[in-house]
């Protein structure tokens, strides 16, 4: 096994600077009660100016006149630090969240993405991008791939044998060692972690407890960590706010492309489709107009989800402005992929059909498509069903039967016709109250059509017309 | 009567119009109906096109003339789309021609030129190999735009008409006309790559 963790040691602030321009400003988080409040973290203009973590607010404002101070929302940091999980997820199915860190199992990632070095650049590119500031070290066990970060930038330790010898120099105070045990080794005279684990156990774990013996255990491998790892959500919301009202159906188009847009990231991360999904366009007074989607199969090409939900909100009205767009998908089925043959004859800029049939549903309808199966039921009404469920059983015999079927019969005006076929007693249906008695004729009429016509019982007429031999 | 042109230069010189004919269908999709395709100049359907037929009424046997060509099509599972048909589709007797109705898909459209939008769309895709419609206030242009759709997808599309349409121009490859007066007859009214035969093909009612 090979870890490498990812340390954020400015998660939150890095989440609020990169919502904002790039600008020299100096800038705090603050945090506490109204009484104490003081500076949870500071950009560099900031610190620059003499603004230190963990300082009054009051002292901060008698150092520099003039700085920004957001409120620290611990919430939006979880928020980053999940967003951050779900990168890390592309690149390993093992992903743990620590506090300020992300610990991911790489030593299966090298095959795909390359030698560490390579590997590295990667995860540090994406970060840049990202904008968020980290530091990075690999190790035979997640613990010491935590505390090497911490210490040691871009360090790598491939081999388990090599990692005593890589740990033993740090101090005691930077080995993320539980509760106060750092400040009492170091009364003892134990100042770094080589000193630590050349020292007797019992020793140790009479004066410390379990929990110190433990996370030495886990911190060079001799005892295997149970981790809880990250799972990327059953649910996606994503939202989208403005501090504007948007009046206009059509100008809701370009943000909903964002969002079906991240929507399709997100589905591709976690190798899954989307079958229904929902808009929820939020109202001032916050009432909100819902518009569904639902898919025939599970879909998650970003153009296809963009233009199925783009015919469904022009059909929908506003009755107020809308100020906020979520986009909420509880069902996150798996996708598969539709195969095509590699000697297909058809054109190509052809559709594929479940895109074609998707189009159609969002003009005509949900129930717009159709595909007639023949049931069990004798009587012609229900001899056929649109359902899905129905139990299908082959035709027992080939009986004279119309192409066209009439919703309901209706009277045959006209001529006396010309009886072709018949009749065919049909006497049935007692089991539901639809009891019929029937005889069913092949009849032609005077204008040369063919018509499935039947009367009471033992007669020859009037007649009731059922259907057309087309 | 002076001047003595050599025809070959004004040939050359392209001032004749000499009515070469366009370039004969290169065969066309068997209707199933022999007497049928040995009239066609494509022996059958053609390709890629839009066919017509007109009807004096409904019920004349109209669907018989396309259901052998379903029953091919959708045993070689490939699609076929009947949209907003004037009747329901009844199961047990398409099947009984044939037909596999899983790989039928009923189009309801409730507004006509939702309908022929829906034709349109399901002709260009490609992912249907024939379209059947019903199209009730079509005109011209609406009718060429299905023809191009049917050329851009390599579809087969049939579209049924009443027979007072027969006088309007029409730009589908096939007009066929039913006639059930004096005796059950399919007539060419117009087919694409050559004249239309002078004689009608008999189409006898114990045939199907």
């Amino acid at each position: 096994m090979l870890w490498a963790c990812v340390l954020l040691p400015h998660l939150a602030l890095d989440g609020v600077l990169r919502r904002r321009p790039s600008s020299d400003e100096p800038l705090v988080l603050v945090t506490g009660s109204a009484q104490s409040r003081s500076i949870l973290a500071a950009n560099r203009p900031a610190r620059a100016a003499g603004l230190r973590p963990g300082q009054r607010l009051a002292v901060a404002q008698a150092l520099l006149s003039r700085f920004e101070a957001v409120e620290h929302d611990p919430a939006t940091t979880e928020r980053w630090h999940r967003l951050l999980a779900a990168w890390a997820y592309r690149y390993s199915a093992e992903v743990v969240l620590w506090p300020h860190a992300i610990v991911l199992e790489v030593s299966r990632s090298l095959g795909l993405f390359g030698p560490w070095p390579r590997f590295e650049a990667l995860l540090r590119d994406d970060l840049s991008q990202l904008g968020f500031r980290h530091r990075i070290a690999l190790a035979p066990t997640a613990r010491a791939a935590y505390v090497l970060a911490g210490t040691h930038d871009g360090m790598a330790v491939m081999s388990p044998e090599l990692l005593r010898g890589a740990l033993s120099p740090i101090p005691v105070g930077k080995a993320r060692l539980p509760d106060e045990a750092a400040d009492n080794l170091a009364a003892m005279g134990l100042r770094t972690l080589g000193q630590l684990l050349h020292a007797p156990r019992d020793g140790l774990r009479r004066r410390f407890g379990e929990a110190l013996i433990e996370h030495l255990d886990y911190l060079i491998g001799t005892a295997q960590e149970v981790l809880r790892y990250y799972r990327p959500p059953d649910r996606l919301e994503l939202a989208m706010e403005w501090t504007h009202e948007i009046e206009q159906v059509e100008a809701l188009v370009f943000p909903l492309r964002r969002l079906t847009g991240d929507l399709a990231a997100c589905l591709a991360g976690r190798d899954g489709g989307v079958q229904r999904f929902m808009i929820r366009l939020v109202h001032r007074d916050g009432t909100s107009t819902d518009v569904s989607i639902g898919l025939l199969a599970p879909e998650r090409d970003p153009t296809m989800l963009f233009e199925h939900t783009r015919s469904r909100m022009e059909r929908t009205e506003l009755p107020q402005p809308v100020i906020a767009m979520r986009l909420v998908a509880h069902e996150l089925p798996p996708f598969v992929p539709a195969g095509r043959d590699l000697f297909d004859t058809r054109p190509a800029n052809a559709l594929p059909l479940g895109q074609l049939r998707e189009r159609l549903r969002a003009r005509l309808g949900d129930r717009a498509i159709q595909t007639l199966h023949a049931t069990t039921d004798p009587r012609p009404e229900h001899a056929q069903s649109a359902a899905r469920d129905d139990v299908v059983i082959g035709q027992p015999a080939s009986l004279p039967r119309p192409t066209w079927l009439l919703d309901t019969p209706m009277p045959l005006r006209g001529l006396a016709p010309r009886i072709v076929a018949g009749p065919e007693r049909l006497e049935t249906g007692w089991w539901d109250g639809g009891d019929m008695r029937r005889d069913y004729y092949v009849v032609e009429t005077a204008q040369g059509q063919r018509a499935w016509v039947f009367c009471a019982p033992g007669e020859r007429g009037p007649w009731m017309l059922h259907g057309w031999f087309a | 009567m002076g001047q003595v042109v050599a025809l070959q230069s004004l040939i050359t010189g392209r001032q004749i119009w000499q009515g070469r004919a366009v370039p004969q269908p290169s065969g066309g999709e068997t209707t199933g109906w022999p007497a049928l395709d040995a009239a066609l100049p494509a022996s059958g359907w053609p390709k890629a096109s839009l066919s017509e037929i007109l009807l004096p009424a409904d019920g004349v046997g109209e669907l018989q003339l396309v259901l052998p060509t379903l029953a091919r099509l959708s045993k070689q599972q490939r699609a076929i789309a009947v949209i907003a048909p004037p009747y329901v589709p009844c199961v047990a007797g398409w099947e009984n021609s044939g037909v596999a109705m899983t790989h039928i898909d009923i189009v309801c459209a409730g507004d006509p030129r939702d309908a022929l939008w829906a034709s349109e769309q399901c002709l260009r895709s490609g992912s249907y190999a024939a379209v059947l419609s019903w199209p009730l206030h079509a005109d011209d242009r609406a009718l060429r735009r299905l023809q191009v759709a049917a050329d851009n997808g390599r579809a087969l599309g049939f579209v049924f008409r009443d027979r007072r349409h027969a006088v309007q121009a029409s730009p589908a490859a096939l007009r066929l006309e039913l006639e059930t007066e004096p005796v059950r007859q399919i007539r060419v009214r117009k087919c694409r790559g050559s004249q239309p035969p002078a004689l009608p093909i008999p189409f006898p009612a114990d045939g199907w």
